[in-house]
């Protein structure tokens, strides 16, 4: 069975509609990311899980019992405040003990719980300490002692990594997926950053404007988007739209602006008047001399330099491309070099919204 | 502090500095300078302290105080009336400035403004208005027997009752803003994450939004009680013989027996003792954990 299940959920704040008919589930075990830019509704979403705000339409069924009606308080659900919410005139064991102690725990059974869970975060030393004596990582982790000490079947995580240096996110963020499978519960993590969800989750959901728009693996999220706005907003993109046609080799996209169609990968368009390729800026391939097959003829505009990467910036066809590629490749380019980009025929990616 | 930043922060500092020296020690050392002499027939009605035979200054006026229980019987009732109305106005302030603390913005300012609405009328009308209301032929009495709960007026006048609703009443407002000021300025998600660690309302209520508004309760019990132990006006015109409280008697020794020495030593010992319990709440506010 699922460890959650939302069906229909529907939220409404006046005229505006944060939430509209979401459906998805998480297994247990599974570290599941809601993905979407600010005002997609994905806050709202985890409050409603949590139980900070009343549905409006729909259920929420946490190992199959409906928790929509119940406070949050008796909801088998805890979460991690983006601001960590630790309790200021408390010590960082008694606030991981605080939950403890509404489940009227024994005295010493709080103690030996609370020294687990520090020792999970590794703040041990500091369990005397106040929040204000405490730096912004060191917040985070008692914040997540915290949320872990009642062992919930679903952990709810708000932006857990935006408050965090560069350094520290890649850190934390491969402490949380091991403190993840190491306690074994379900964590659902809301953020904005692609990059994050990516490389934590083992599923994603989008979201856009109060909408699911896809859920699945990381890899098929970014591989297999089904829509212009996942194509652009899970990485970067090259699109493409136009209208498809049969040509004299096959398929093709006929786009405003190209010398050219391009090619489009097999049975693709079907009964179709209007379709958008899609071509992520590693599949694009850079040369001097024109390849074989379909070719565009760009001029570099812009190279990024990253360290071992570089993110280069061509004009061609009168519209900006986007590559990217190993810096040893790029090492020739300037900008106003000439070049020809082309890709790989199945690596483009058809998108039929 | 050197330089020029130096110079200026000393002048930023020591103009409210001179100002306080000036209105606020200076007059109590005058006080304090009065109980040390002698009660006379003359203008001022007081022995100088640098007289022909050099500095002349007695503790007399210190002495009678500890005497004459009327003076320690007046501190300790103006102490309990002041103690008993600042309990009340705390049960009756919190849940005031809490329901305006988590009112929506636009209820909110009319109700803040409120609660600040009596100030625009003089303070002495409204204590005046009160005897009106509760004289034996007064508003309430009137009312009481026209709907005949009672049979013969209720005493509601001139009793520690109605210098207990007199010091309540007039200092509520004093409580409610500090109380309301610290339970705004509340992080709400400290709230929900109370209730998500699984604390029921009264619980997340007692565990984390009490104790973090101590200072504020703090900062309206010290504004309540301390002008409640000198409180004059109240006494008198709502106080009967029986509610003895120190700045009446300060009053009479004042103005009545023309002593004022005896009555700048009654000052001198009330501010020296309300510096106890300011001291104490001091601690209180400094215990608030910086943001």
């Amino acid at each position: 069975m699922a460890l959650l299940e939302i069906v229909r959920a529907e939220k409404r704040f006046g005229a505006i509609t944060a939430v509209r008919e979401v459906s998805l589930v998480v297994e247990a075990g599974a570290f599941f990311a809601l993905l979407g830019p600010s005002g997609c509704g994905k806050t709202t979403l985890l409050r409603l899980i949590a139980g900070f705000e009343r549905l409006d339409g729909g259920h929420i069924l946490i190992d199959g019992h409906d928790i929509g009606a119940l406070p949050p308080y008796e909801r088998p659900v805890n979460m991690m405040f983006q601001s960590y919410a630790l309790f200021p005139h408390m010590n960082v064991a008694q606030n991981v003990a605080f939950g403890l102690r509404q489940q009227r725990m024994e005295r010493r059974r709080i103690a030996t719980r609370v020294e687990e869970m520090l020792a999970l975060v590794q703040m041990s030393d500091c369990r005397r300490r106040r929040p204000h004596e405490l730096s912004g990582g060191q917040r985070q982790r008692v914040a997540l002692a915290r949320a872990l000490a009642r062992m919930p079947k679903l952990l709810l995580l708000d932006e857990p990594l935006v408050a965090l240096d560069r350094k520290l996110r890649d850190e934390t963020r491969i402490e949380l997926i091991g403190i993840q499978q190491r306690v074994g519960t379900t964590f659902l993590v809301v953020t904005h950053d692609q990059e994050e969800a990516l490389s934590m989750a083992s599923q994603i959901g989008v979201m856009n404007e109060g909408r699911l728009v896809q859920i699945g693996a990381p890899a098929e999220i970014y591989e297999r988007p089904n829509s212009r706005f996942v194509a652009g907003f899970v990485g970067e993109v090259n699109l493409f739209e136009g209208i498809p046609t049969i040509g004299p080799a096959g398929p093709v996209l006929r786009v405003a602006g190209m010398p050219e169609p391009i090619p489009l990968p097999a049975a693709a368009c079907a009964g179709r008047d209007r379709l958008a390729l899609a071509v992520r800026p590693e599949k694009l391939a850079l040369s001097r001399e024109r390849p074989p097959g379909f070719a565009l003829a760009a001029t570099v505009t812009a190279i990024g330099y990253l360290g071992g990467l570089s993110a280069i910036r061509l004009a061609a066809a009168g519209r900006e491309l986007k590559a990217r590629m190993p810096s040893a490749l790029a090492a020739g380019l300037v900008r106003g070099s000439p070049v020809w980009a082309s890709w790989a025929h199945d690596d483009a990616i058809v998108i039929a919204d | 502090m050197t330089g020029i930043g130096g110079f200026a922060r000393r002048v930023v500092i020591g103009l409210p500095f001179a100002w306080l020296v000036l209105f606020f020690l200076l007059p109590l050392l005058i006080v304090l300078k009065i109980g040390l002499a002698r009660s006379t027939i003359g203008i001022p009605p007081y022995t100088p302290l640098v007289g022909p035979n050099g500095i002349a200054a007695t503790l007399e006026n210190f002495a009678r105080l500890g005497h004459d229980t009327l003076y320690l019987r007046a501190y300790l009732g103006s102490l309990r009336y002041a103690v008993v109305a600042t309990l009340c106005c705390l049960v009756l302030g919190y849940p005031i400035a809490y329901a305006i603390a988590r009112a929506p913005l636009p209820r909110r300012q009319i109700l803040l403004f409120a609660v600040m609405l009596p100030f625009w009328t003089s303070f002495l009308i409204r204590v005046y208005a009160w005897i009106a209301i509760l004289k034996p032929n007064g508003f309430l009495n009137n009312l009481l027997l026209a709907l005949g709960l009672i049979h013969a007026p209720l005493p509601l006048l001139n009793n520690s009752f109605s210098v207990e609703l007199g010091l309540v009443y007039s200092y509520l407002p004093f409580m409610i803003l500090p109380l309301y000021s610290t339970l705004s300025a509340q992080d709400q998600s400290l709230v929900e994450a109370a209730a998500d660690l699984g604390a029921p309302p009264w619980r997340s209520f007692l565990a984390v939004t009490l104790p973090l508004s101590l200072p504020g309760i703090a900062a309206g019990s010290l504004l309540v009680l301390i002008p409640a132990v000198g409180e004059f006006v109240i006494p008198t015109l709502l106080g009967g013989p029986d509610t003895l409280m120190i700045g009446k008697v300060l009053w009479d020794e004042f103005f009545a027996n023309h002593d004022w020495p005896t009555a700048a030593a009654v000052a001198v010992v009330l501010v020296a003792a309300l510096a106890v319990p300011l001291l104490f709440a001091q601690k209180l506010l400094d215990r608030e954990v910086p943001p």
